[in-house]
């Protein structure tokens, strides 16, 4: 058996030490566990006379700040209305298996209401454990599939954000020749928000999306009919991952394949932004780059038009909505309906540009500045 | 053969005071200290969550551990050789992604479908293990280089799809509970069990289990003694395969479904349990029971945290600690030997 480390003589105590330190570390991360779950829950205890509602928020990941600002408004809601809140986060925006561990130890717990924003589809089973159990699920921004796996989903409705910015693009094309780059997120797997915003994108321009469940399927050229109309071709679609580095090399790809792109739709803004940025250092100028999102960040981009329009959403509505609806729902038994015609409730957009365009209705970057989050 | 190092080296300087006979107690018995940790944590989690210790809860923590306990304990057969394995959650979701595509969309009866995804799984193994014998490659590279082509055969195959399994079908068996008194086990954790037990029996009582350690101990001078260490490592890389197999079996049991988005971390989080358990990275030291310890260790400190209120960085946090203290413990023990 190899010896190891017998060449660290005179630091012989260091190791032991350390062990001890370490030791003495996690058994102090055990006491502040016990303190902070004591404190957080016996003042409401005292207060009220019936016991607190807990709650239990799985997000997609803690990396995107949308996810986070989500977080901080569940947060405040959950103070406002004395409902003791706990979050939690797969590590990845495909992590199943630690959201799917969160509901379990939700049910465990006791929890009376969970809100989740799913990965995917593997999170179904346990979101119908903890159902069985009488536990009170919502789900925030992705709608599950079926849509009646969970009591209610507060979202935006994606296809409708897409439409926005698709419309918006046609006209503000005044019947030039379209030619395109899709930045979508994933190719991984089948994503409905992803399928949502990028077949809303080609309807709002008056393409036909093709096959209604996956994105890459429309005509390849043709004619668009939104604004004054006029001939397009597809020149790329790549997925960004949703992030800034993952739509820059997109963009980049899309230039090399395509130096004439003069249409850009991107799944978000942090997308949109690093293919501005592919953009700018390809030293191109008046490229339409169009997104969804709606955060405080973007507002530049959208004022110096290199975003030229986005459509914001409201994760903070959607948050406060959920705890507002799980209290209600625990309550008093009372579930929120669907908005007509959708199976979920949409929690609304609207678009962002300081280059409005006739027919398509929109707000500045300096009125959205009362809008956006972050 | 560690009780006689023990022995020498108590000859040569004796150990004084009782900090050393904790160490001798512990070098002599490589799986007490994450026992004794599972013990401790499990005894200070209920006292302070009376939800902790309650059959349900139990129950839960043994359905969480069960695919990445048997992760684990393909990585822990691999980790003895003195390897590693950066393609166990990529192999395990290809593998079951196979047998619910066959089972659930291509129609092909169960037990077949099942078959061919543990043959799948075996496949990793065998590429692996020749990459690593025949071509001579570190298996940190290997399997590197295998994560992704297993990520993207998993993608490519099931083109993003979730295959939901039947309810009450044999791809969804592992799945089904068994009540043990007021437990609710279910028939993955037995069959996560059963594999240790199998492997176990396979590495502490049969010569194939004595090559294994006498490989990742010393490859050359096992090779002298007459050790086919080539045959050696292949087989413990297909054993390794054919445990993701498995496993994948167990997750599409767990879940219901399979799909491609499971976790991204499997594979360090089975090296986390390995670690914890005081299997040796370096090799030819450990027991595949610390392994268990080790993720239920993990588990402990990752639900009882949960049920406290501590939010889930705080417990990635504690798992790094945990992961930390486990490798300081280890070493401390070692200068047992000097």
């Amino acid at each position: 058996m190899p010896i190891l480390n017998i060449r660290h003589r005179p630091k012989r105590r260091i190791v032991p030490l350390a062990a001890t330190a370490a030791a003495v570390v996690v058994a102090s991360m055990v006491v502040a566990a016990c303190g902070s779950s004591s404190s957080s829950e016996s003042p409401s205890a005292a207060d009220s006379s019936h016991a607190p509602i807990k709650v239990t928020l799985i997000l997609k990941d803690l990396s995107n700040p949308y996810w986070i600002f989500m977080r901080n408004a569940a947060r405040a809601e959950a103070a406002k209305l004395g409902v003791s809140l706990k979050v939690f986060a797969g590590q990845t925006d495909s992590d199943t298996t630690t959201q799917i561990n969160a509901i379990e130890d939700a049910i465990s717990a006791g929890d009376s209401g969970i809100i989740v924003v799913s990965n995917g589809n593997a999170v179904n089973s346990a979101i119908q454990k903890a159902r069985s159990a009488g536990i009170a699920v919502y789900a925030l921004d992705t709608v599950p599939i079926p849509a009646s796996s969970v009591d209610m989903t507060f979202a935006t409705d994606n296809t409708e954000a897409g439409r926005l910015i698709g419309q918006w693009a046609a006209a503000k094309l005044q019947g030039a020749k379209a030619d395109i780059a899709l930045l979508d997120d994933v190719t991984t797997e089948v994503v409905e928000v992803d399928v949502d915003r990028n077949h809303g994108f080609l309807e709002g321009m008056g393409i036909s999306p093709g096959k209604p469940d996956v994105n890459g399927t429309e005509a390849k050229s043709g004619h668009y009919t939104g604004g004054q109309g006029g001939s397009y071709t597809i020149a790329c679609q790549l997925p960004t991952g949703g992030s800034e580095s993952g739509g820059q090399s997109a963009m980049e790809t899309c230039l090399s394949k395509d130096p004439n792109i003069n249409v850009v739709y991107a799944i978000n803004e942090p997308a949109a932004e690093g293919a501005v940025r592919a953009l700018k250092a390809a030293d191109k100028h008046g490229v339409t780059v169009v997104a969804i999102d709606g955060a405080c960040t973007a507002l530049p981009f959208i004022k110096s038009g290199e975003i030229g329009a986005t459509a914001g959403q409201f994760p903070g509505t959607m948050a406060k909505l959920g705890i507002a609806a799980v209290v209600k729902d625990i309550r008093s038994g009372v579930k929120p309906k669907a908005t007509h015609g959708l199976d979920f409730f949409d929690t609304g957009t609207k678009l962002y540009t300081n280059s409005p365009q006739h027919g398509v209705q929109s707000v500045s970057a300096a009125h959205a500045k009362t809008l956006c989050w972050g | 053969m560690s009780q006689s190092a023990v022995v020498e080296d108590t000859l040569e300087e004796p150990f004084q005071g009782r900090r050393n006979r904790v160490r001798e107690l512990l070098h002599a018995h490589p799986t007490l200290g994450s026992l004794i940790v599972l013990v401790a944590a499990g005894v200070i989690f209920g006292l302070v969550n009376h939800r902790f210790l309650v059959p349900v809860n139990v129950s839960i923590m043994l359905q969480q551990v069960a695919v990445i306990g048997a992760l684990a304990l393909g990585q822990t057969v691999i980790i003895l050789t003195a390897g590693i394995d950066l393609s166990v959650g990529a192999a395990m979701i290809l593998a079951q992604l196979i047998m619910a595509e066959l089972a659930v969309a291509s129609g092909v009866p169960a037990p077949a479908a099942i078959l061919v995804g543990v043959a799948a799984g075996a496949a990793t193994g065998v590429l692996n293990g020749a990459l690593v014998t025949r071509a001579t490659l570190p298996p940190f590279i290997v399997t590197l280089g295998t994560l992704s082509i297993f990520t993207a055969l998993g993608i490519l195959y099931s083109g993003g799809q979730t295959y939901t399994a039947v309810p009450g079908s044999l791809l969804a068996w592992t799945g089904t509970v068994v009540a043990i008194g007021s437990f609710q086990i279910t028939t993955g954790v037995l069959m996560m069990l059963a594999m240790y037990l199998v492997v176990g029996y396979m590495l502490g009582r049969t010569a194939w289990g004595r090559h294994v350690y006498a490989v990742g101990d010393d490859l050359e001078a096992s090779r002298l003694a007459g050790v086919r260490t080539d045959r050696v490592l292949f087989s413990v890389y297909i054993l390794a395969g054919v445990i993701f197999g498995l496993a994948g079996w167990i997750q599409v049991g767990r879940v219901g479904s399979a799909s491609t988005n499971i976790s991204t971390t499997l594979n360090l989080d089975s090296i986390t349990a390995v670690v914890i358990g005081g299997t040796s990275l370096f090799g030819g030291r450990g027991l595949v029971l610390g392994t268990l310890f080790g993720a239920l260790i993990v588990e402990v400190f990752q639900n009882g945290l949960s049920l406290a209120g501590v939010e889930d960085l705080y417990q990635l946090m504690a798992e790094g600690i945990l992961v930390l203290a486990a490798v300081g413990v280890d070493q401390w023990i070692r200068r047992v030997r000097r």
